[in-house]
């Protein structure tokens, strides 16, 4: 028989409501334009001035929702995260925790590693963001830079996979010591079992058919 | 089966396992041998630990010289599930991570949620003055348990009795308001999940005296006493350098004289609008942590009687944000089979309004989209500055969900704080970071 | 059924086991035993998450204290308790240090999973939680609930305490064992169940 396009009848994934078809492009934010508004020019112009290979070092400015965004080249991550802490105008003292985002699709980049900082003196916060392909994930450690990040380093590495070079002591944190993998990736699998019911077995979150 | 000490070989020495009864034999074994090295196991159950927390401590007679947290014992993948979840069944989750002050979860997870979404200024002002309301009884019930099991490990055990009785009253509103009395999944993005019943308010009044009136108990009873004070003054040492470098914030930081406190600093929720002192201590030590608890129990009543008084004025006011495209749709209310959706609601999306019908179906089942971008949204938890990390790929379900955990933050300053004092100094100093270990290993 | 009937024959030759009649004098030993038994059960410090907040509140706050069952005692050394109260979930790395503690116990002992993480690893249907504290160590009663109330923790341990006045010993318990074995090899798995008459 000749294939028979359209109307109903169950094609492909047997999803009827037409919503099959919808393409979302994938995500990427978009570099921002001076001036950025608030206290985002003073810190990335003073920024600048203290640490002079800032085009180089910077990828990308990102203001979105109030809030700064620096995409860092992962090599010059020790030295501006030093900058950063050591000067007067930017004292930026508290590093919050390290963050581990997986994207998948962004290759050659898949890792992120996003630092929150916090600075008291002036009241402010900022965010860093380097990457990392899956083929190399070396990240420069900051421990020696804000000593608070040696347990989230050490988390972002077991759940994600991202080494962190220059840790004192790189191991598995939540996970037991042994465990295999690197389990918030996008590709391993949320690992639940189907729930049984008398009657019927429902698959687990990451197996059932649900909205995205 | 003996029921003396064991011991067996290792590639890293002697393993010794200590039943009772017999440390005679465990001392002079390991007098006689050549290793000099003592590690002892404060293992993931033990009654002074405060959770599945395991403490390596590796000793010299009495005296810490190294000290290694061990957890992961709780990690629950609470952020990875949030990835097949709904952005509002989020909350379900998140609320679990630090299960003594669930509110604060849920607002800095919902707070985020809203900044995605681009409605923060949406938030209707009732919702926004009953989280505080809810947040600040949560401060004074996780006070309670950080003082009454503080005070349990350090040998104290009626302090825990009166801490927990106080909790029970709290709780007993908490079951009020939004139905559970922890893990309650009552803040949800775009307000709170129901309004506040008939009666609280006044009910609340009368629990802000009853409380004044009774946190005396347990100070009559812990300042001042000299045990207490021999027991915590100059233990757990951590200057503000070491509190900085670590990320270390909450009455650990205030507890070196530094007022950071977010709800002054970056208010979030209407904090400015609200009289309220910061709590510090100038002591860095235990008992200055203790006495700054104390304190802001008091400062906590404070603000949840201006909160009242608010919301005296903001009678019959909306509690969730009025785009009904992300606004949780049913008013809950009990009904013959426990609660759920209010007569009212389904008389409307039943009989009256097609739109309800399908805002209803569509929130519940597949959610509202959020549009793609990243947000970090603190505030300040009982033990420090909760934050939440939220990226959105603009779809139904989150795309990750990080939460920087006070306690995780907290829990590294241990080693420095315990390297070079005794074995029960230790109980002490992690009793006064006050770890929940659902929060640090989530 | 699985704890009450859990075979502990290997390891109780000493003690009152032993000595056990047969016959209706067995009868009256099972209920002079089972009496004295669950009148002073220890339980065992074993609080993981947020159920474990209840469990304190079970223990100290003045409404719902279980002193007035002699359970007040929560002992931290597991050679001393009777009772594991499993609160909270377990997770992967946790499991082993749950078996240990409780092969640690001394028989005769008994568990309750409290919550919907003991039971059936509750929300988290994923890869760091046991699903189910019953695939470690044999549990006698579930006790769902997230967090269950005080009330309910105390429902569960006084149905816990019949089920423990009611134990048979000696022979009667061998029987039983083997009973539960049988009817469980037999049994069908819960999703083939037929429903509505239907076949699964």
């Amino acid at each position: 028989m000749s294939e028979q396009k359209g109307s109903f009848g169950i094609q492909g994934t047997g999803d009827t409501s037409g919503y099959g078809g919808l393409v979302r492009s994938s995500f990427s934010p978009t570099s921002a334009q001076k001036p950025y508004g608030s206290y985002f020019d003073e810190v990335t112009d003073e920024l600048e001035r203290a640490f002079p290979e800032f085009n180089d070092a910077i990828e990308k400015v990102v203001v979105d929702r109030g809030e700064l965004t620096l995409h860092i080249k992962r090599q010059r991550l020790f030295d501006v995260a030093k900058t950063l802490r050591d000067t007067e105008t930017l004292r930026f003292e508290v590093c919050l925790g390290v963050s581990g985002v997986h994207y998948p699709e962004d290759s050659q980049r898949e890792l992120h590693a996003v630092y929150e900082l916090l600075s008291m003196t002036h009241n402010r916060r900022m965010r860093l963001e380097v990457s990392a392909p899956e083929s190399d994930p070396h990240i420069p450690s900051l421990v020696e830079v804000w000593a608070g990040t040696n347990w989230h380093e050490r988390e972002a590495y077991d759940m994600f996979g991202i080494i962190f070079d220059g840790h004192p002591a790189l191991t598995r944190i939540l996970m037991p010591d042994d465990w295999p993998g690197h389990p918030q990736r996008k590709d391993y699998p949320l690992g639940g079992i189907a729930v049984e019911y008398v009657g019927a077995t429902i698959p687990s979150p990451d197996n059932r058919r649900s909205y995205r | 089966m003996s029921t003396f000490a064991s011991s067996r070989e290792t590639t890293e020495g002697t393993i010794y396992s200590v039943t009772g009864g017999d440390w005679d034999q465990v001392a002079s074994e390991i007098g006689s041998a050549k290793e000099e090295r003592v590690v002892v196991n404060m293992g993931p159950q033990h009654p002074s630990t405060h959770g599945v927390l395991r403490l390596m401590l590796e000793l010299e007679g009495e005296t810490i010289t190294e000290l290694r947290c061990g957890i992961g014992y709780l990690h629950t993948g609470i952020e990875k599930n949030t990835e097949f979840r709904t952005w509002t069944q989020g909350v379900t989750f998140v609320t679990r991570m630090d299960y003594l002050s669930p509110l604060f979860n849920e607002t800095t997870y919902c707070l985020g949620v809203e900044k995605l979404l681009g409605i923060t200024n949406d938030v209707p002002e009732r919702a926004s003055v009953i989280r505080v309301m809810m947040m600040e009884l949560n401060r004074i019930s996780s006070h309670m348990v950080a003082l009454g099991t503080g005070a349990l490990e350090l040998g104290a055990i009626t302090p825990m009795f009166f801490a927990f009785r106080e909790r029970e009253k709290v709780l007993d509103v908490f079951e009020k308001v939004s139905g559970l009395r922890m893990n309650m999944a009552y803040i949800r993005p775009g307000g709170v999940s129901q309004d506040l019943p008939e009666g609280t308010v006044s009910g609340i009044r009368e629990l802000i005296k009853d409380l004044r009136k009774n946190f005396k108990d347990n100070a009559k009873l812990l300042i001042g006493n000299s045990i207490w004070i021999k027991r915590t003054k100059g233990v757990g040492y951590l200057d503000l350098a070491g509190c900085i470098t670590l990320g270390v914030t909450g009455p650990v930081l205030r507890s070196t004289g530094m007022p950071w406190d977010l709800r002054k600093t970056q208010p979030y929720c209407g904090y400015e609008n609200y009289d309220f002192d910061v709590i510090t201590a100038d002591t860095c030590d235990v008992y200055g942590r203790f006495l700054i608890r104390m304190q802001e129990l008091e400062q906590s009543l404070r603000i949840i009687e201006q909160c009242c008084d608010k919301l005296d004025k903001l009678e019959g006011a909306p509690v969730m944000v009025a785009d009904k495209k992300i606004a949780w749709p049913a008013q809950l209310s009990l009904g013959g089979d426990g609660l759920g959706n209010s007569l009212d609601h389904i008389r409307q999306i039943m009989g009256t309004s097609m739109e309800a019908l399908i805002h209803h179906f569509k929130i519940v089942t597949e959610g509202f989209r959020v549009p793609a971008g990243q947000v970090y949204t603190p505030v300040e938890s009982p033990r420090g500055e909760l934050g939440a990390h939220l990226v959105s790929d603009g779809g139904t379900r989150p795309y990750r969900v990080h939460f920087r955990a006070p306690s995780f933050s907290n829990l590294q300053s241990t080693s420095a704080m315990c390297e070079g004092s005794l074995i029960a100094d230790v109980v002490a100093a992690v009793a006064s970071i006050d770890p929940v270990m659902g929060d640090v290993d989530r | 059924m699985s704890g009450a009937a859990a075979d502990w024959n290997g390891i109780n030759k000493m003690g009152l086991e032993e000595k056990l009649p047969s016959g209706f004098l067995l009868t009256t030993v099972e209920k002079l035993a089972g009496y004295m038994r669950k009148n002073s059960l220890w339980p065992a410090t074993f609080g993981l998450a947020c159920c474990a907040i209840e469990m304190m509140a079970i223990g100290s706050a003045g409404k719902y204290d279980i002193s007035r069952f002699g359970m007040e005692v929560f002992r931290a050394s597991p050679r001393q308790a009777d009772l594991m109260i499993v609160a909270g979930r377990v997770s992967n790395k946790m499991a082993p240090v749950v078996r240990q503690i409780y092969d640690q116990m001394a028989a005769p002992k008994w568990v309750l999973s409290m919550g919907a993480c003991a039971s059936s690893g509750g929300m988290f249907n994923n890869y760091a939680i046991v699903q189910g504290v019953d695939h470690i160590i044999p549990v006698d009663i579930y006790l769902p609930g997230c967090p269950p109330r005080p009330e309910m923790l105390m429902d569960a341990i006084l149905k816990l305490h019949e089920q423990i006045g009611n134990e048979k010993l000696g022979v009667n318990r061998a029987k039983i064992v083997k009973e539960v074995e049988a009817s469980a090899i037999a049994a069908t798995p819960i999703h083939q169940i037929p429903v509505f008459g239907k076949q699964g």
